[in-house]
């Protein structure tokens, strides 16, 4: 397959963005030949972390790159916002935590769907959540 | 706001979701199963996702909204056709669906819905 762009960055500011990340996140795993489950794993990740930058974070981007270590491939994942922020990161990665809405799976689930997790926030000052997976 | 097609089929209803759903487009989906369970008195309601690339915890909870509301509308729901690497992911997500009733394909799922009925009626199995 062709050379995926080595990295970009797209808006996430409606619920529409989250799709379309969903779509821009399957083509780079394709492209960079993950399996099956590895893409499915990424995608899902990237549609968790992208309605917490859209819902909860008001609005922000996802920036990609692709990654190369010797033979191995891989590609990160930035999700970055400048909403609240999160007052206690630990309990946001709490299964079953909510601020919301949600299920509270997002944040601790999508840890566990990549194999390098990191996660930048504070009161008042955005959440920057950079996740990356190898092929 | 695109919409989910709802199908009758006798006491059933048919959504296939064939399309990467927005979130509005999967609570629409919600609202208007519900509708249609109680303008038809349908007692089954089959979801065949076999076309879903992903199930994020969102469509996860969405899934289970509707298991739930069609039961107290007297209803069952079956959910069909996830996809392997879905359901692998799904699972690792730290989501079991508990309270979803799934079935592998839509001939099973058709099969579970048929003998849930027979159940609420009180008859005896064959």
């Amino acid at each position: 397959m062709a050379n995926p762009t080595p990295s970009g960055s797209m808006p996430l500011r409606e619920e529409r963005d989250i799709v379309l990340s969903r779509q821009v996140v399957r083509k780079l795993t394709q492209e960079l030949n993950f399996s099956l489950v590895d893409q499915t794993k990424m995608v899902t990740a990237a549609s968790e972390l992208s309605r917490n930058t859209v819902v909860y974070g008001r609005g922000g981007e996802m920036r990609w790159e692709v990654l190369e270590n010797g033979p191995k491939k891989g590609l990160r994942l930035s999700f970055e916002d400048s909403g609240p922020g999160i007052a206690d990161v630990n309990l946001a990665l709490t299964d079953g935590w909510t601020s919301g809405s949600g299920m509270g799976m997002g944040l601790s689930g999508s840890k566990r769907l990549v194999n390098e997790f990191d996660i930048r926030t504070a009161e008042g000052a955005g959440t920057c959540v950079t996740i990356a997976r190898w092929r | 706001m695109e919409r989910i097609p709802i199908l009758r089929m006798g006491k059933c209803l048919l959504v296939t979701i064939q399309v990467d759903m927005e979130d509005r487009t999967a609570l629409g989906l919600q609202d208007d199963l519900s509708s249609k369970i109680a303008a038809t008195g349908a007692t089954g309601v089959l979801i065949d996702i076999s076309a879903l690339e992903i199930v994020d915890s969102f469509i996860g909870r969405m899934l289970a909204s509707i298991s739930a509301i069609a039961r107290v509308l007297g209803a069952t729901t079956v959910v069909v056709g996830m996809q392997p690497a879905v359901a692998i992911t799904l699972v690792e997500l730290g989501l079991a669906l508990e309270g979803v009733r799934t079935a592998l394909n839509v001939e099973r799922g058709i099969a579970m819905l048929a003998s849930a009925t027979e159940d609420d009626r009180g008859q005896p199995h064959a």
